[in-house]
């Protein structure tokens, strides 16, 4: 330990005692990242900056966003969560089954589904925590079981539809000012990244998720209740899923196929994002940025007339690129 | 000693290591460094944290490169480049931690990397069979078999797995780093002779590392003690004292090793009191612990000492028996209920059991006293609705520090040891158990540890200090309690002496370590 | 009394051996013969039934044992998907239902598949980014240029190369039989190589490893060769029991997830270092008879998903609670 790092390192003592440049050496990679690719979508259409086209995007952005920040939770305590997709399929077709195109009962439905969601969580973290079982494959489980379960309540066939009060939250806008419209999505996402950014950063219990995930045995041995940790971290994961599929299902109609692989695409975020798989580490704003940058590059893919599936192949080789990028900027500053 | 003289008339030094330099940016780690290892000889080598032993080491099997200097081997210049050509050539090291598979076989671990192969493929029967012949000649093959698994094996056994392992390579120096640190006494008088026959039949050279001088005077034939990088002098053991040695390690002298015992007035009343604890490990437990007072623990390994610190923190709490904490009876069943009793745990192993190491000092410190808090309260500045002050905690415990936003891990043993101890601080504990509280600390470092101990008991905190090193105990307790199997066997005064503590440890009787043996 | 203790333990030892997952086959094999006796149609026992669970888990099978590997060595596969696909639709592409171009089309595929492996290995071990995150990546590459090129099946196998998926050797198909070697060939390198002995090695502790002269990377990449080839195997037999390839046979039969899930139910560590092929297939068959259980007992499919998470969660508890592994 106190050797110095490995013979081929550069120095970078001076950075050491330096907090303020330490924290911009571990995070600024996704934000310069965000930062290329918004001007690039920016160059191929010119009005990508104006306001009503700007908002446009982020209210597509933001279930992706609210998956990410809501998966951190589960990777900072070194868990996966891949229970998401099936979380988002299950208020799409369940917000149809219980609304039954009845207005007046989506606010009861979103209760519902948000009750449903936690139940789901609790139990992802409890079997995680009380049987021991990685969560990769406790919430690969719970993503059979909740998939087939609501599969089985509609009836494998999607029925009905979303009442438009349910799905204004996904695709309507709050209110205008002048031209510009504000779109409902975003106050959602504005209200949940500033719960996640308090819960990560200001409250004890993302402390506790932080401390669970860097080393679970000195957190208990220090009073830390482990359990009561990791199961609030799924509740919050998937309450993210329960949200993303809300705002989901406003524009996206009611599909067998709706959220299949969106918790790939969170955690490839959390990682762009500069969170470190295994836990400990991680940032709310971070990897909001890391998604919405990976939506930024949907739009500019989309912009290039790309066509579907090349996207997905750049998508992949562009997650590799930051991937590489993020892990050798974190490890020139670790071994500082 | 003049044995060893002649020796070395007719010998040429199987190992030569001359003028190395080894520069990190910003660092000389190494300055010109020079050593010299005969055949059949025990070399200690000592020196404070960072003084450059593994650095040393590092170097001499390839791990690392030097800048300048050169290594013989034998009479003849070598160059490693990875640790695998030293082990090679006869050199192999064993390093502080551990480097077997605990999912794979004595013998999978012993021949891990050179499988021995019969027509392409990895002859078992052999690889058990030569296991099993290098076990035999350790006279280990009673209590080891190549084909058990790892995990199932102690500590000790594991380190003799280690040994086989070395040997399994014919080496010819064999370097030690801090081989005895998970080891109780009598696995460490086991080693001993295992050591002391190897060099003495096989001619095996050993570079012996520690931390407890009183092993390197116990095993080696000469001393080299390094500090910031370079030699301070190569003695043999005969001739020097351990004052001397720990003079030129720190280069000063420690006059005072302890700070002065706790007087009659220092000690108030009772703040933990166990009633016939019990549970698997321990058995029958009575004991009182005073605000104001240090009491010593002492045992052999597995003598249930830590097993009686988990007991009171409710980490494997007892199962009958009672625990009156100020006089209250209270029920310990979690370290969170220990914690509300005012309970502190310093474990043994910092960085398993301790340290957060990817988060900030100040998180760190801060851990036990949120745990308190609940999840579901706020952080709050420094000093704001009862928050600790961590600054003021840390100048309390002299943690130093370039900032208390710091990761951890970046700190030295001792800084990190006293980072914890804050973090007990701030929960509000005064009555704080320290289990082996300088175990693989600097011994300048130490002195402050054991400083820091005493002022917390003078300002009415109640200490229960559990360590395996007997002058540590000695010179620290206000009390001694010794364990044996499991029990709390006697209590002594402050002055016993070791042959005292060591009689009541191994069972009141002398002749117990002979029994041991194997 | 520390005399006797060794040999106490090398029988333990001598016992494990027997993955624990053949219990739960077991177990699970008598409760599916009991149910579907009183509640099914059609017999569990009839050499019929017994073929079918063994024909429905060669795909996933062979890709399982490739995908131990890769979990033993302390990495994971989630690419085996899109690399069934890319096999299927290749293989059939380049057939065109012409057995003469069968030997072409098998040295594509199988090409193609080492060089997947290399491509995962290669990030896995230099640009050392996490496996999820790289062979998701590669996954989500080959789908992109798959689905770029082919909307639908494409192209067709000769009648001939079905002959792997229908017909057989007597009563066991060659399927089956291909299965069996694909394992006992996974089994045996494990056990007896010592490439197999460095991939425990380099997935129970990677530096331990590398300081014993283990060249790490060269395990991971030969790890990640070893899986693609047998996500390629996978494909080749998927696309002779369909006559021709489309690009979501491998999504569809989600065999990244599932083979991952098998290795584990296996009582394979998912950390790495411990676990071996014969668990696997043990995995594989408890999907398989389960699967049948349910087609005899008419349970829908959706149903069918619910069952599975639940039997995976709990096949994997029953290992995970005894042991004090600390998890996350």
């Amino acid at each position: 330990m106190a050797e110095p790092g490995s013979k081929t390192r550069p120095s970078k003592s001076g950075f050491q005692n330096n907090v303020l440049i330490k924290t911009v050496v571990n995070t600024a990679p996704i934000y310069i990242v965000l930062i290329v690719l918004l001007l690039l979508v920016r160059v191929v259409n010119p009005n990508f900056f104006d306001p009503n086209v700007f908002l446009g995007f982020l209210k597509r952005s933001a279930p992706v966003m609210i998956l990410a920040a809501g998966q951190l939770f589960v990777i900072a305590t070194g868990g996966f969560d891949l229970s998401m997709g099936a979380i988002i399929l299950m208020v799409v077709l369940g917000g149809a089954l219980l609304t039954n195109n009845d207005p007046n009962r989506t606010w009861w439905s979103i209760l519902t589904l948000l009750g449903l969601g936690s139940i789901i969580g609790f139990l992802n973290g409890a079997i995680t925590s009380f049987l021991r079982i990685p969560s990769f494959i406790t919430t690969l489980g719970m993503q059979l079981v909740v998939r087939g379960a609501i599969l089985l309540a509609s009836g494998g066939a999607p029925s009905g539809y979303l009442p438009d009060n349910f799905r204004v939250f996904g695709r309507g806008n709050i209110l205008g000012v002048g031209e510009v419209q504000i779109p409902w999505a975003l106050i959602v996402l504005v209200i949940v990244a500033a719960g996640d950014i308090f819960l990560m950063q200001r409250s004890n219990l993302g402390k506790q998720i932080l401390a669970v995930g860097d080393n679970p045995r000195a957190a208990a041995l220090s009073g830390v209740r482990v359990p009561q940790v990791r199961i609030l971290a799924f509740i919050l994961s998937a309450i993210a899923a329960v949200i993303a599929g809300i705002l989901y299902g406003g524009f996206s109609g009611t599909s067998r196929d709706a959220g299949q692989g969106y918790e790939l695409q969170a955690i490839a975020a959390v990682v762009l994002g500069g969170a470190r798989l295994g836990g400990g580490q991680g940032s709310v704003p971070a990897v909001m940025a890391g998604a919405l940058s990976l939506q930024a590059l949907f739009t500019l893919l989309n912009l290039l007339g790309l066509p579907k599936p090349l996207r997905d192949a750049v998508e992949g080789l562009i997650i590799i690129g930051a991937a590489t990028y993020s892990a050798f900027r974190s490890r020139q500053s670790d071994n500082s | 000693m003049n044995a060893l003289v002649n020796m070395r008339n007719e010998q040429k030094p199987i190992v030569r290591m001359l003028g190395i330099t080894k520069r990190f940016p910003g660092v000389v780690a190494l300055n010109r460094v020079s050593l010299e290892v005969y055949p059949g000889e025990i070399h200690g080598l000592v020196g404070e944290n960072g003084a450059g032993k593994s650095t040393l080491m590092k170097v001499l099997v390839g791990a690392y490169q030097p800048d300048e200097g050169e290594i013989y081997l034998d009479g003849e210049k070598v160059n490693f480049s990875h640790p695998r050509e030293a082990q090679e050539k006869g050199l192999s090291i064993i390093y502080q931690e551990f480097n077997l598979l605990p999912d794979r076989t004595v013998a999978e671990n012993v021949f891990l990397g050179r499988e021995p192969l019969h027509r392409g493929l990895v002859d078992y029967r052999q690889m058990n069979a030569q296991t099993m012949a290098l076990l035999r000649q350790l006279d280990v093959h009673h209590i080891i078999h190549p084909e058990m698994y790892i995990r199932d094996l102690s500590v000790a056994q594991q380190q003799m797995v280690e040994i086989v392992r070395a040997l399994s390579l014919d080496s010819r120096v064999l370097v030690m780093d801090e081989p005895t640190s998970a080891l109780s006494e009598t696995e460490v008088e086991i080693l001993f002779n295992l050591i002391r026959n190897l060099t003495l039949e096989r001619g095996l050279a050993v570079i012996y590392i520690s931390h407890r001088l009183r092993e390197i005077f116990d095993l080696t034939q000469r001393i080299t003690v390094l500090k910031d990088g370079s030699v301070v002098a190569t003695l043999p053991t005969a001739d020097v004292t351990t004052g001397d040695v720990v003079r030129m390690m720190v280069g000063r002298e420690l006059n005072e090793y302890y700070p002065p015992k706790a007087t009659p007035s220092d000690v108030k009343e009772v703040a933990l009191r166990v009633i016939n604890g019990a549970n698997e490990r321990l058995n029958k437990i009575n004991f009182v612990l005073r605000r104001g007072e240090i009491v010593g623990v002492a045992g052999l390994q597995g003598s249930g000492r830590t097993a009686l610190a988990k007991a009171l923190f409710g980490v494997e709490p007892f199962t009958s028996g009672k625990v009156e904490v100020d006089g209250k009876e209270v029920r310990l069943d979690s370290p969170i209920d220990a914690i509300r009793c005012g309970i502190g745990f310093l474990t043994e192993d910092r960085k398993r059991e301790g340290i957060l190491p990817s988060q900030s000092i100040r998180d760190n410190v801060l851990l036990a006293f949120r745990a308190l808090r609940g999840v579901l309260s706020i952080n709050y500045r420094d000093g704001v609705r009862g928050t600790p002050n961590v600054t003021e905690l840390g100048r309390r415990v002299d943690l130093r520090a370039p900032s208390y936003e710091t990761q951890i891990r970046y700190l030295s043993g001792g800084n990190q040891q006293k980072a914890i101890l804050a973090r007990w601080l701030a929960s509000g504990a005064n009555i704080l158990i320290f289990d082996e509280p300088t175990r693989g600390i600097d011994v300048s470092a130490k002195a402050g540890i054991h400083n820091l101990l005493r002022d917390l008991a003078k300002s009415g905190a109640a200490i229960l200090m559990i360590s395996s090193e007997l002058p540590e105990i000695i010179g620290m307790s206000d009390r001694i309690l010794v364990m044996h199997e499991g029990r709390l066997v006697t209590e002594l005064p402050a002055g016993a002496s070791e042959t005292e503590i060591m009689l009541a440890a191994t069972g009141g009787r002398e002749t117990h370590f002979e029994e041991e043996k194997i | 009394m520390r005399k006797t203790k060794p040999s106490v333990k090398v029988n333990l030892a001598r016992l494990r051996i027997i993955p624990p997952a053949y219990a739960i086959l077991l177990g699970i094999f008598l409760v599916a013969w009991l149910i579907v006796e009183l509640f099914g149609t059609g017999s569990f026992t009839n050499p019929d039934t017994l073929t079918n669970i063994l024909v429905r888990s060669v795909a996933l099978g062979i890709v399982a044992v490739g995908q131990t590997f890769a979990i033993l060595s302390g990495s994971l596969d989630l690419s085996v998907a899109y690399l069934i696909s890319v096999t299927a639709v290749m293989s059939s592409f380049i057939m065109q239902g012409n057995s003469q171009l069968v030997p072409l089309a098998l040295m594509v595929v199988l090409c193609i598949g080492i060089l997947v492996g290399l491509i995962n290995g290669f990030i896995i071990t230099r640009l050392k980014i996490h496996p999820f995150i790289a062979t998701l990546s590669t996954s989500l590459m080959m789908k992109g240029l798959l689905d770029t090129g082919f909307q639908n099946f494409a192209g067709s196998v000769p009648k001939s190369f079905q002959a792997l998926a229908y017909d057989g050797w007597g009563p066991i198909p060659y399927s089956v039989l291909l299965f069996l070697a694909v394992a006992v060939v996974g089994e045996f390198i494990l056990r007896r190589t010592r490439f197999g002995s460095h991939v425990y090695a380099v997935g129970g502790n990677r530096e331990v490893a590398r300081l014993s002269g283990i060249r790490t990377t060269r395990i991971l990449m030969g790890v990640h060769v070893l899986v693609s080839l047998t996500a390629v195997l996978s494909g080749i037999f998927i696309v002779s029991r369909l006559g021709s390839g489309a690009p979501w046979v491998g999504p569809d039969g989600a065999y990244d997830l599932e083979s991952i899930a098998a290795v584990v139910v296996g009582g394979t560590a998912l950390s790495g270092g411990r676990g071996n092929v014969a668990g696997t297939v043990a995995g594989v068959l408890i999907f398989g008879v389960l699967d049948t259980m349910f087609n005899l007992l008419g349970v829908g499919a959706f149903l069918k998903l619910v069952l599975r998470g639940v039997i995976i969660i709990v096949a994997v508890a029953s290992y995970a609670i005894r042991s004090k592994h600390e998890v996350a």
